[in-house]
């Protein structure tokens, strides 16, 4: 497909960006002669919440890991919170939050050591001057496991793990949260939890960059979406955008022959007993005005807008083609 | 960061069962001479279990000779192997870093906690033979093992062996204990060579008699409480250096592989290589630069007087071998890419 070799979509104009609070120019990242990372250009700004949507194996941990000085970008540059990753990362960690493929901790100590141990490991002084013990404690209530008991990680639930290390990434406050598939493991309600936490994050200042391959996490949770796909950044912007309106409306009726009769060539699609139809000046009020006068009976007329799946599967390679071309197939037996 | 590498070297379960380990293999052998009083025949049998008949307070260097050639190097290799590695597979590394914690400084504590595993091991091994020596063989009258070397003071490469031309593989070169350190003692008690045996005091009479066949191989003048303290402690750092070569060469490969068992095993595997090239004539260009050409030089402090030209190089070695391999682990670690 030709959207997988341009430069990276915008739908709508994209509002202001503000102050970014992550950068990347012409970013590539090659493992051997597999590439990763291909030329991404990434922009989140400072209060977003960013999806980083994209199949596996279409490069969003190696996406991570850069951002944060674990690998080693092959080409480009990357900025984060003004300053440049690698060479001073160690200056904008402390305010990093950060996880990356999972949740990891030793396994034969509790979740309270483990977090006491990483805690201790960071930078001397915190930058609010809590005490540790205070800090561990806190951060294990925000995620909901203030009543854990000295269990060792070991005996923990692939639920709990993740609230630990979600409760790790919390540690310091951070200005920035970057998740890598935060919610893998959790149940729906864990789920709901995890999203209810980082929107009060959020809500208190906090940049969120988190990557998933299930839009439906990204729709119900981001503001921003970047959408990678084989290595590539095919569309980047903001959700509402992305959802905008196409410029057609919906028409459901229960005679569609007669309403396609009095539409005339303005019906771009029909299926059963609705018609896509171009919209005319007026909008969807002057549209049933005339469809009622002429006597088609109406059900139901709105806008049609796009749905984040419907731009993913129109922008990403011919794999996804093929399984959206299956599933209309198999609509249809 | 060292502090919280302390505590989980403390806090993990295998610290204690290895250093358990390396203190239980002097034990048992201490209970089975005590029971029967048969010492191996000297010029075999690990250095200085001849010895410790008399003298139980000798036992910490008998100790250190038992767990040198193999338990110590085996857990001295699974620890440092595992230091990086197994944070890596762990995927707690990924975790320590975005902490943050420097890769430097990551480094450094872990070489830290490896050196402190060491000593630990080292200073339990020694010290709970000197309890099990003390009270199974009582405190007796420690002698030097052996009185001297007129041969090797002389000077001549030959010499450096530490028991001349007869036997041209002991002393301080071979890492087999039985053979080295016994080759040591061979060399001072060739039959003849003994000058007499005035030092050795054995309160019960009986066993003075059955020990005396095996214990005349001991010459030399009595050690004082201090000189033999002064004498175990050199000993004891000295096989501590010689392990930090071998965390070294763990520690290293710790952070190319992802694997522990990968680094503890190639640590290992680099070992026996040295072992077998050290006796093989063949390789005597490379000898002198084995990493375990001179780990039995220990048995050197217990010359009189002591014996320093091998110690010095040995620590030398041990020096050359950290120095380089840190900075190869620390040049790795700190540009590679952390994937896992
Ligand atoms: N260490 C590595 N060595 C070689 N290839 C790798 C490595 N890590 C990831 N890859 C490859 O890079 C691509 C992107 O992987 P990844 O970033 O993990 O994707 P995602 O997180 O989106 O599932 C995959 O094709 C993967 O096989
Ligand atoms: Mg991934």
């Amino acid at each position: 497909m030709s959207a997988g070799n341009g430069t990276t979509q915008r739908i709508g104009a994209r509002r202001d960006p503000g102050r970014l609070v992550i950068e990347t120019r012409r970013l590539t990242k090659r493992y051997g002669a597999h590439t990763a990372v291909d030329d991404v250009d990434l922009h989140v700004a400072e209060g977003a919440r960013y999806g980083f949507l994209g199949p596996n194996g279409s490069g969003k941990t190696t996406m991570v890991r850069m951002l944060l000085g674990l690998v080693y970008a092959t080409r480009g540059e990357i900025t984060v919170l003004g300053r440049p990753v690698p060479s001073r990362v160690a200056e904008v960690l402390p305010e990093i939050g950060a996880m990356v493929e999972g949740p990891a901790a030793y396994p034969h100590l509790s979740g309270r050591t483990n977090l006491a141990l990483l805690d201790a490991a960071g930078p001397r002084r915190d930058r609010d001057g809590r005490r540790r013990r205070d800090r561990v404690e806190e951060v294990l209530e925000r995620v909901g496991l203030g009543a854990i008991d000295r269990r060792p990680v070991r005996a923990y639930s692939l639920g709990m793990r993740q609230r630990l290390g979600l409760a790790g990434a919390l540690l310091n406050r951070p200005r920035l949260l970057v998740l890598d598939e935060p919610t893998n493991g959790l149940d729906p309600h864990g789920i709901r939890e995890v999203r209810d936490l980082l929107l009060e994050l959020n809500a208190a200042g906090t940049t969120v960059f988190l990557s998933s391959h299930l839009l439906a996490e990204i729709e119900a949770l981001c503001t921003t979406v970047g959408v990678v796909d084989r290595g590539r950044l095919v569309l980047e912007d903001d959700l509402d955008a992305v959802r905008g309106p196409t410029g057609r409306l919906v028409v459901r009726t229960p005679d569609p022959d007669a309403a396609a009769r009095v539409l005339g060539s303005a019906v771009a699609e029909r299926q059963d007993h609705t018609l896509v139809v171009e919209a005319a000046p007026g909008g969807p009020p002057a549209l049933a005005r005339h469809l009622v006068e002429h006597g088609v009976p109406l059900d139901g007329l709105v806008e049609q807008r796009r749905s984040l799946e419907d731009v993913v599967v129109a922008l990403t390679g011919p794999g996804s083609d093929t399984s959206r071309a299956s599933r209309r197939n198999g609509a249809r037996p | 960061m060292i502090a919280v590498e302390l505590v989980k070297l403390i806090r993990r379960p295998r610290t204690w069962v290895a250093v358990g380990l390396l203190c239980l293999l002097p034990a048992v052998v201490a209970v089975f001479l005590a029971t029967t009083r048969i010492a191996p025949p000297p010029g075999q049998g690990a250095a200085f279990l001849s010895a410790v008949l008399q003298s139980g307070s000798l036992y910490p260097a008998a100790a250190l000779a038992l767990v040198l050639p193999l338990f110590l190097p085996i857990a001295v290799a699974v620890v440092a192997g595992d230091a990086v590695a197994g944070e890596s597979s762990q995927g707690t590394l990924r975790y320590l870093l975005v902490r943050p914690v420097r890769r430097t400084s990551l480094l450094v504590a872990k070489l830290v906690s490896v050196v402190v595993f060491v000593v630990g091991s080292v200073v339990a091994v020694a010290g709970t033979s000197y309890v099990v020596g003390v009270s199974l063989f009582g405190a007796g009258d420690p002698v030097a093992v052996v009185r001297a070397l007129p041969e090797v003071t002389g000077g001549g490469d030959d010499a450096v062996a530490g028991t001349g031309p007869a036997a041209p593989a002991g002393g301080g070169g071979q890492v087999g204990s039985s053979d080295a350190a016994s080759g040591g003692q061979a060399g001072a008690t060739r039959p003849g060579a003994d000058t007499g045996d005035g030092a050795v005091v054995a309160d019960d009479q009986a066993a003075r008699e059955r020990a005396q066949a095996s214990v005349s191989s001991l010459s030399g003048e009595a050690l004082s409480p201090a000189d033999l303290a002064a004498r175990l402690l050199g000993a004891m750092g000295y096989v501590t250096v010689s392990m930090l070569g071998v965390a070294a060469i763990a520690l290293f490969l710790s952070t190319v592989t992802a694997s522990s068992l990968g680094a503890t095993l190639g640590a290992l595997a680099a070992l026996v290589t040295s072992q077998v090239l050290v006796s093989l004539d063949a390789a005597a260009a490379v000898t002198p630069y084995l990493p375990t050409r001179y780990w039995l030089a220990w048995v050197d402090f217990f010359r009189d007087p002591i014996f320093l030209r091998d110690i010095t190089a040995g620590l030398w070695l041990q020096a050359g071998y950290v120095v380089v391999l840190m900075l190869a682990a620390w040049a790795n670690f700190t540009t590679k890419d952390v994937t896992s």
